[in-house]
């Protein structure tokens, strides 16, 4: 029952966002700090693990190639088939709810333990709109960085793959280009899309209705991790069956 | 002027405000005393519109809350100034930030009137050095200065004040209740208190509200809390050994 009636609250919340917008002026420069915050402040560890991850995957892959059967290009292919289709934008979005998802909960949890949002209200401001809006916004640059991720998901992949004397280059980039769809990538960037969303609103979502104190602040931010990446799973199931399926 | 007429809240089955009916006046402090648990927040929530409540009136200066239109009640909103036990002051902004904010938000102003008008608020409140400081840069007594700028930059016509002493040493306390006062008189602002400083409603309770169970037990000035024979108003006020003394000292005096 209470999850029925956590459902309705947040899509409650969903709508309260997009009603009584604040002035674009201030909207604005709220919006430039989310992306500095959410976007900027997120490729840096996007990039190291991505790079490692891809790393792995070529490894992994060519060390488990024992028949003489299977083309070497496979390395490359695996790589790639990896990395675009789920590792940057499902593995990453699940390291981005750990990352992000707990920075914007303890944020406007720490604003709601501290009165400050009871202030906005008071003052007539829309919070919802005030505090969400901008970071939905903001992640809507999210495809940004999962392209980052894949380019330097792969470049790690062709470094361990070459380098790691596991595969030459030209047949790592044989398999990269092997039987490519150019709809996987699209699919990619559609996936990502609706998991921005869901790290947006749901970290929000745990944020502005916690109740307690500094403790409570923590609890809500591992209870939203848990719930965003419960949701990014299913949301992938559910996405991959409707676009690939 | 607040009206305030049998007003009843209550959560799930605790019926937390059980009617009650007064009236703040403007150009003075009110104050509202009462054990924790007697319903002062949420009697100050449903002042500031912050809840409904089920069933009675409140009239700011005649004009009934609840038949109030959406845009009326945002309207209202603006008129009203708070400063909230912790301050409340937004982490990510200065001092003048905090204070630029309502202006940012509710008018057209341009940044060199928006400037004048904080320097101005902030010169009222003695913060004349703190204007690029962030909150957790400065003192408690320093918050609840640039909370207090903050609730008057708009010139509200109504100004609460929930726990505003909380935290602060007693001579910044009196500092602040002093402040409040003065302001309250100079703007002519109808401003609500809610307090369990003593020290307070001795100072500036022009008028007190003593609440009891979710209801009014007692009203009066702060020369009346003295006098009455109120044995909630008397146990509550006068809890402390030093009260008891000061109280029978006065009475002693009067007769």
């Amino acid at each position: 029952m209470n999850y029925v009636a956590s459902i309705g609250s947040y899509a409650i919340m969903i709508k309260e966002v997009f009603k009584k917008p604040t002035k674009w002026r201030i909207m604005r420069s709220l919006i430039l700090k989310e992306i500095d915050e959410l976007i900027f402040g997120s490729l840096g560890i996007l990039i190291f693990i991505s790079f490692f991850i891809g790393g792995v995957v070529a490894i992994q892959t060519a060390l488990n190639i024992t028949s003489e059967l299977i083309p070497k290009n496979l390395v490359g292919f695996a790589t790639r088939q990896s990395i675009i289709l789920e590792f940057a934008p499902t593995f990453c979005s699940i390291i981005m709810a750990g990352k992000v998802g707990s920075y914007i909960t303890s944020s406007i949890g720490t604003m709601r333990v501290t009165e400050q949002i009871d202030a906005l209200e008071v003052m007539g401001v829309n919070a919802l709109n005030y505090l969400v809006f901008p970071k939905i916004v903001a992640l809507l640059m999210y495809p940004f960085i999962i392209a980052v991720s894949m380019f330097v998901g792969i470049l790690g992949g062709w470094m361990a793959a070459t380098f790691g004397g596991h595969s030459t280059s030209a047949d790592f980039a044989e398999g990269l280009t092997l039987d490519f769809m150019p709809f996987h990538v699209t699919y990619a960037f559609i996936k990502t899309l609706v998991f921005a969303f869901v790290l947006a609103t749901i970290p929000s979502f745990h944020g502005f209705y916690m109740k307690g104190g500094a403790l409570d602040v923590g609890k809500a931010s591992t209870t939203s991790f848990v719930w965003t990446s419960i949701v990014i799973v299913i949301l992938n199931g559910i996405l991959t069956q409707l676009l690939l399926g | 002027m607040i009206e305030v007429d049998n007003i009843h809240k209550s959560f799930g089955n605790a019926h937390i405000l059980k009617g009650i009916s007064t009236t703040f006046n403007k150009g003075q402090t009110n104050l509202i005393i009462g054990q924790s648990g007697s319903g002062k927040t949420v009697f100050l929530k449903c002042l500031l519109g912050l809840h409904e409540p089920e069933q009675g009136t409140i009239s700011y200066d005649g004009k009934a809350y609840g038949k109030l239109t959406g845009d009326e009640r945002r309207n209202l909103r603006q008129e009203m100034g708070m400063v909230f036990q912790g301050s409340a002051l937004f982490d990510s902004m200065t001092v003048e930030g905090n204070v630029r904010f309502p202006l940012e938000m509710f008018t057209k102003q341009s940044k060199s009137e928006m400037q004048d008008r904080v320097d101005f608020v902030l010169k009222r409140v003695n913060l004349v050095d703190a204007h690029h400081k962030f909150p957790s840069e400065i003192s408690g007594g320093m918050q609840k200065r640039v909370a207090i700028a903050r609730a008057i930059v708009m010139n509200p016509k109504y100004l609460f004040c929930d726990e505003p002493n909380s935290g602060l040493d007693p001579k910044t306390a009196i500092v602040i209740d002093n402040l409040i006062q003065e302001i309250t008189e100079e703007y002519d602002i109808t401003t609500i208190i809610n307090t369990h400083d003593m020290n307070s409603v001795m100072e500036i309770g022009k008028k007190i509200i003593f609440l009891k169970d979710g209801l009014k037990a007692w009203e009066g000035t702060n020369k009346d809390i003295f006098k009455t024979e109120n044995e909630a108003v008397t146990n509550f006020v006068y809890s402390s050994d030093l009260f008891k003394k000061v109280r029978q000292m006065y009475l002693e005096e009067r007769n």
